[in-house]
């Protein structure tokens, strides 16, 4: 081990910890099998067929395989590829994620900017934004009328506020000095706005656009489970449905990796924009 | 008399000073500087000299006052008047190049890119900032190599009124004097008006038409406004031998050593502050006859 890299051998440990959470779990699998007897739920949703138990990780490979090989397949409205699904959830996730940028970000820069807006707004938002978004569902499926726009709608109001405060507080942080030498070089306010105030809150902004897309990824999955149709939070709630725990789980991975894969997009996001006083 | 170029008229800031009452820093500072003239103000720490800049500059308001350039009165910023902060004020997101050109682009909306690039750089290498150096950013130069990026920013755009403050400070002696032989070489060249900070006093004896002496704060005061008698052009290395320079250096340095404190705090009674004019000049004493010690101070007051 002495050889490798700091990077090396954090990666040999983490093949070594995968390896070893799965040979357990897999071990597990046959003895809970064995002394199981079926429960009662088991025997009332047509007992110990095969598909019912916790699977075993050979299988939700196989599963991942069969699943990843053709992803975008569409039998129906209750037999859709993972491809699709996904699909769904990020299509609604990045509408109502962008919806709540375009208001955030502007909106943020004024209340950063004005301390009258900012004590204006202030209450508003303390009140709005510790309502869980899931809350909302009611009142938009009423007034909206239509399941795919009050999901949109739910994580457009989940996203916003983060991008909100953040926006807000790095506008009202960039240093005098620098808002300075824009006003020494005459620059008009939408110039100054844009080539010094921007760039200077850019890291705060990202964090907060960052912060956002985590938690709207993981209030989809929710939503969708409400709304139903389409996305892979249905796709896991009609999985648990017919039983099929090894797609269950997964899709539960699936969820997990294209959450991270969102979170590594705005991580490159953030360097790009980061920068050393 | 008519209106100086510059001319700064009952100037006086007050702050509060953080346990509810008033901190006033200077009062009624009044002064005027001519066009083309090259100005040193010298004081002691926390006397308030930035806080003037800052007024002159015209990113602050002084509580009450005015600054009046070209007859007209200052109110907000201008490229007619370019700064250098005491502390650079460079945006760190940006390369050392981009902090200058970001200045020139302001200035000459007309210019190409090509054009905006050209002449940031050829002021960056008289900084002595070229090649590979000026892809960095800020936060990859040393400190002196940001406060030349910061001169070479405010020097690019030739404003009619330069304001430095402690523009060398951060600088080793050798780049010092490049840089102060560089700053004498656009002002000669110039219509500009330098105002100018430091805390050297050699350096403004070498570079200054007319130092002012602050008193201490608070309630300080321009007190003195020192003449250099010392004909341009100067020379760090011969101009020691000038037989002013020993004259007006020491009163320099009894002045910041000693009557800016005895005289600080609120001035009795007179009505215009205006700086006492010292004249010092004994090459005229050395002509009538050696020996004759005691120095000659022609205060006026204009
Ligand atoms: N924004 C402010 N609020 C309150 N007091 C201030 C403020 N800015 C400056 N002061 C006070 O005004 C005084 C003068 O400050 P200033 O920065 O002008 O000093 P200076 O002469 O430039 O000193 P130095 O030579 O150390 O740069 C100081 O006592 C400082 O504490
Ligand atoms: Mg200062």
């Amino acid at each position: 081990m002495a050889g490798l890299s700091l990077n090396q051998r954090a990666a040999v440990l983490s093949i070594v910890l995968l390896a070893v959470g799965l040979l357990i779990w897999e071990a597990a699998i046959p003895a809970q099998k064995a002394v199981g007897e079926l429960t009662e739920y088991e025997r009332l949703t047509g007992g110990g067929a095969p598909k019912a138990g916790v699977p075993a990780p050979s299988q939700v490979i196989a599963k991942a395989w069969e699943e990843l090989s053709n992803p975008f397949y569409d039998a129906g409205p209750n037999d859709k590829g993972i491809g699709i699904q996904i699909g769904y959830s990020i299509y609604r996730v990045l509408s109502g994620y962008l919806l709540a940028a375009i208001v955030a970000i502007p909106l943020g820069f004024l209340i950063g900017m004005s301390q009258t807006a900012f004590k204006a707004l202030n209450p508003f938002i303390q009140v709005l934004r510790p309502i869980s978004p899931l809350a909302w569902m009611p009142l938009a499926l009423f007034i909206i009328q239509d399941s795919e726009a009050s999901a949109i709608f739910v994580i457009f109001i989940c996203s916003i506020w983060p991008m909100l405060i953040n926006t807000a507080f790095g506008v009202a942080g960039v240093r005098q000095d620098w808002v300075n030498v824009a006003r020494t070089h005459e620059l008009g306010n939408l110039r100054t706005a844009f080539t010094v105030i921007l760039p200077a809150a850019a890291p705060t902004i990202v964090t907060g656009m960052r912060i956002s897309i985590g938690i709207a990824w993981l209030v989809i999955v929710a939503a969708e489970m409400l709304v139903g149709g389409t996305g892979i939070g249905y796709y896991v709630w009609n999985e648990w449905n017919n039983l099929d725990l090894t797609s269950v789980v997964f899709s539960i991975l699936m969820i997990g990796v294209v959450g991270m894969l969102l979170d590594s997009a705005f991580g490159i996001l953030q360097r790009a924009v980061a920068y050393v006083e | 008399m008519s209106k100086p170029f510059l001319s700064v008229e009952n100037l006086t800031q007050i702050y509060p000073d953080g346990q509810g009452g008033d901190l006033t820093v200077f009062e009624d500072a009044t002064f005027g500087v001519e066009k083309g003239e090259f100005v040193v103000i010298l004081g002691h720490s926390g006397c308030g000299k930035s806080t003037i800049m800052n007024i002159l500059a015209g990113l602050a308001d002084p509580t009450s006052g005015v600054v009046k350039m070209d007859g007209f009165e200052v109110s907000g910023p201008s490229l007619d008047r370019g700064v250098v902060f005491q502390n650079y004020s460079l945006l760190p997101w940006l390369s050392t190049l981009k902090n200058v050109t970001f200045g020139v682009a302001a200035r000459h909306p007309e210019w190409t890119k090509a054009q905006v690039i050209e002449h940031s750089k050829k002021y960056l290498a008289m900084v002595g900032l070229e090649g590979d150096v000026v892809y960095r950013k800020p936060s990859q130069l040393s400190g002196g190599m940001r406060q030349r990026v910061s001169i070479a920013r405010a020097f690019a755009n030739h404003p009619k009124l330069l304001l430095l403050d402690e523009p060398f400070g951060a600088l080793d002696a050798l780049t010092r004097g490049t840089i102060q032989d560089e700053l004498l070489k656009i002002w000669g060249g110039t219509e500009q008006t330098v105002f100018m900070i430091t805390h050297d006093i050699d350096e403004a004896i070498l570079l200054a038409d007319r130092i002012l002496l602050m008193s201490n704060g608070p309630f300080a005061r321009v007190a003195e406004s020192v003449e250099i008698t010392i004909p341009r052009p100067r020379n760090r290395t011969d101009i020691v031998e000038h037989p002013n320079y020993y004259a007006i250096r020491n009163h320099l340095v009894h002045f910041l050593g000693q009557r800016s404190k005895e005289i600080s705090g609120k001035a009795e009674g007179s009505d215009t502050n205006r700086p006492e004019t010292v004249h010092i000049d004994k090459t005229a004493l050395a002509a009538d006859g050696p020996g004759d010690a005691p120095r000659r101070l022609r205060a006026v007051n204009t």
